[in-house]
């Protein structure tokens, strides 16, 4: 709805030149909003537009329906191959002389901290706020259709990848459009990698870097109280320079051990906070299953509970937007089915724990106004979402509600926020720089090209109110989504091709665990 | 097989590097006896990477490899056959301990000989050294040399 206002009140600064002129201390901000939305926001309301006479995004149906066909077609690989996915993963099937090469596991932690991030906090709150506590069920729904998308991707991103003389290895969705596409003798794969890299820099801009900047600084400013954008946007851009450019490892390798602490603390604290509260969680769940099927009074009912639910999980999991299968595919394995089982538990981590935990943590700590005579919601004034006890919504919700168990909690979270902030920067810096090289070739100096002008993104994104600027990168990446989609439906034969073979093998025993020895 | 394995684990360092002279030594006393020595580049499945590093790994990895067998296992293995000994020298990635402990099971050694090292940080005054934990995990008898 805000993309809307903001490219409404755009479009009447465009159409009074003078007084936009007049207000030279907005003019820049103004300015290049104006000039974004003006150019864009055409395509930011395509991407976003919704179903005809629904408030339902067609982009989210377009993840949803390919994710359930994903499901289907590879007969519920989801379930079926979850335990071996842990197999593998915890090294079982890893060769040992193989020791010393990217393992199952640190693909996958490499993917996750690209994913698990700002959505896991602020959209889950975004959506229990607005579709109440039924919204988690169909976001659990849809996290486990995801897992279908991703196992798709990052197979195909692992079997098309480029390895070139030097050791090191290129993968992601314009390699399998181009080589797949070839393999299957069709056309227009070369075209679509072209369009797929394009949006892919956007959206590294974007949603994986302005949009993370800004969010961080607002977070921060939360709680030191207002400075400029300049001063965070500048000390980011200046600690990803020094990691993405200058090679410093220390940097990489604190955020690489904090992240994932941070995200356990994460959990444990939303655990301690459910085990406290032990007896509610019968209740929550209650208020889960019922709230997906009746709404419970919320803004939209059932319909709206749904949206919500499916829209975050989309937006949460990146499942069938591609990017997934960038970071997949640098794993040492032969079988490129393996990295696709284990890149499922993705979606589990990130949507079916993770968000159902700030979920569950949302709903028993009470921050949503119950009406105790219906046991329905209390709708705010504005009656488009629930009342919450302080007013707030998105990462101040997610907040005040584990505030409710640790005072001091919003701190750790704030330092949270960060880092996700920085890691997921990180990770979509090299999403973009992956497009780049495919678009422009591989070099130092097409490389540092980018990487400057990543890092230049970042200030931007801290600095300014950028609403257009932003709403178009967002656009962007689910503009990915079209494109990767697209391409893995006439790519999904090969899957099942390999799939079918791997797990054959597997049942006669021709692929078997590694004995404990060398 | 009645042939008696030593094997021996360099670090680099000059206790490493006492080690093998001692299970030279012995292993001429022995007579019929063979060395491995073992060079372990400290590694982790389960460490955490960022995607440019999974990237580059493969070509570290090698890298690594070539730098371990060049500047540590072959002057020692050159060092050893010169003194008359069967020897043989290997590179492994992962847990120095760990590996120590399965080569000896594999090739039925006699026993391990190692230099001391020194305990480089808290984690390791804690929860004792690479030395520490070979000791505690052995199922053959190991030599420290200090």
């Amino acid at each position: 709805m805000k993309r809307f206002i903001t490219s409404g009140l755009a479009a009447a600064a465009l159409a009074l030149p003078t007084l936009a002129a007049a207000q030279d201390a907005v003019s820049f901000d103004q300015k290049v909003n104006d000039v974004f939305a003006g150019s864009t926001g055409w395509f930011v309301n395509l991407i976003f537009m919704n179903l005809p006479g629904t408030s339902f995004p067609w982009i989210v149906l377009w993840l949803v329906v390919a994710a359930s066909i994903f499901t289907i077609y590879f007969g519920f690989i989801q379930f079926k191959a979850f335990g071996h996915a842990i197999s593998l993963v915890k090294g079982d099937y890893s060769d040992p002389e193989d020791a010393g090469e990217v393992s199952h596991f640190q693909a996958l932690t490499t993917a996750l901290s690209g994913t698990v991030g700002l959505g896991n906090i602020a959209g889950v709150a975004v959506a229990v706020g607005i579709g109440g506590p039924g919204a988690t069920f169909w976001m659990i729904i849809a996290g486990l259709l995801g897992m279908a998308s991703k196992f798709t991707e990052c197979t195909l991103g692992v079997k098309y990848r480029n390895e070139y003389p030097d050791g090191s290895v290129s993968g992601g969705p314009m390699y399998y459009m181009t080589k797949g596409f070839k393999e299957r003798g069709l056309p227009g794969g070369r075209v679509l990698a072209v369009i797929f890299a394009i949006f892919t820099i956007g959206g590294a801009l974007g949603g994986g870097n302005m949009f993370q900047a800004n969010q961080a600084h607002a977070q921060i400013t939360q709680i030191t109280g207002d400075f400029s954008g300049l001063i965070t946007g500048g000390i980011f851009a200046v600690v990803v320079f020094m990691v993405i450019v200058g090679g410093i490892k220390s940097i990489a390798s604190v955020t690489e051990k904090v992240v994932p602490f941070m995200g356990v603390m994460y959990v444990v604290a939303a655990l301690i906070i459910l085990i406290v509260n032990a007896d509610q969680i019968g209740w929550a769940f209650g208020q889960i299953f019922a709230g997906a099927f009746t709404g419970l009074g919320v803004a939209g009912g059932f319909v709206g509970a749904l949206i919500q639910g499916f829209k975050r999980a989309a937006f949460s999991n990146e499942a069938g937007v591609g990017s997934a299968a960038i970071a997949h595919s640098a794993v040492r394995t032969k079988e490129p089915v393996t990295e696709g089982v284990v890149s499922l538990l993705e979606p589990f981590i990130d949507t079916v724990v993770i968000c159902t935990m700030t979920a569950l943590v949302i709903t028993i700590s009470g921050v949503l106004v119950m009406d105790p005579a219906t046991g329905n919601f209390v709708l705010n004034e504005a009656g488009n979402a629930i009342q919450t006890t302080d007013g707030s919504s998105g990462v101040a919700l997610t907040s005040a509600a584990f505030a409710t168990g640790f005072s001091w909690f919003p701190y750790v979270l704030a330092v949270a926020v960060v880092l996700f902030a920085f890691s997921t920067m990180i990770s979509w810096s090299y999403y973009g720089l992956k497009a780049w090289t495919y678009l422009f070739g591989e070099g130092k100096t097409t490389e540092l090209i980018f990487k400057l002008i990543f890092c230049f993104f970042i200030i931007v994104g801290a600095a300014a109110q950028l609403g257009a600027v932003i709403d178009f990168s967002d656009a962007m990446i689910f503009a990915m989504a079209v494109v990767n989609i697209t391409a893995l439906y006439f790519l999904m034969p090969i899957v099942k091709r390999e799939m079918n073979s791997y797990f054959g093998r597997l049942k006669t025993g021709e692929i078997a665990k590694f004995d404990n020895g060398l | 097989m009645s042939q008696t394995t030593l094997i021996v684990g360099l670090d680099g360092s000059d206790a490493g590097k006492r080690a093998l002279d001692f299970a030279t030594a012995r292993a001429k006393l022995i007579g019929d006896c063979s060395i491995l020595i073992v060079y372990v580049i400290e590694w982790s499945p389960f460490s955490f990477q960022t995607a440019e590093e999974n990237e580059m790994r493969h070509a570290r990895r090698e890298e690594e490899l070539k730098l371990a067998h060049e500047r540590v296992i072959e002057p020692a293995v050159a060092m050893a056959q010169s003194d008359g000994c069967t020897v043989k020298g290997i590179v492994k990635h992962g847990d120095v301990a760990e590996i120590l402990e399965k080569l000896a099971k594999k090739h039925n050694a006699s026993q391990i000989v190692v230099g001391r090292v020194g305990e480089r940080n808290i984690k390791e005054r804690l929860f004792g050294g690479v030395t520490g934990r070979l000791v505690a995990a052995s199922s053959v008898p190991i030599t420290v040399i200090p």
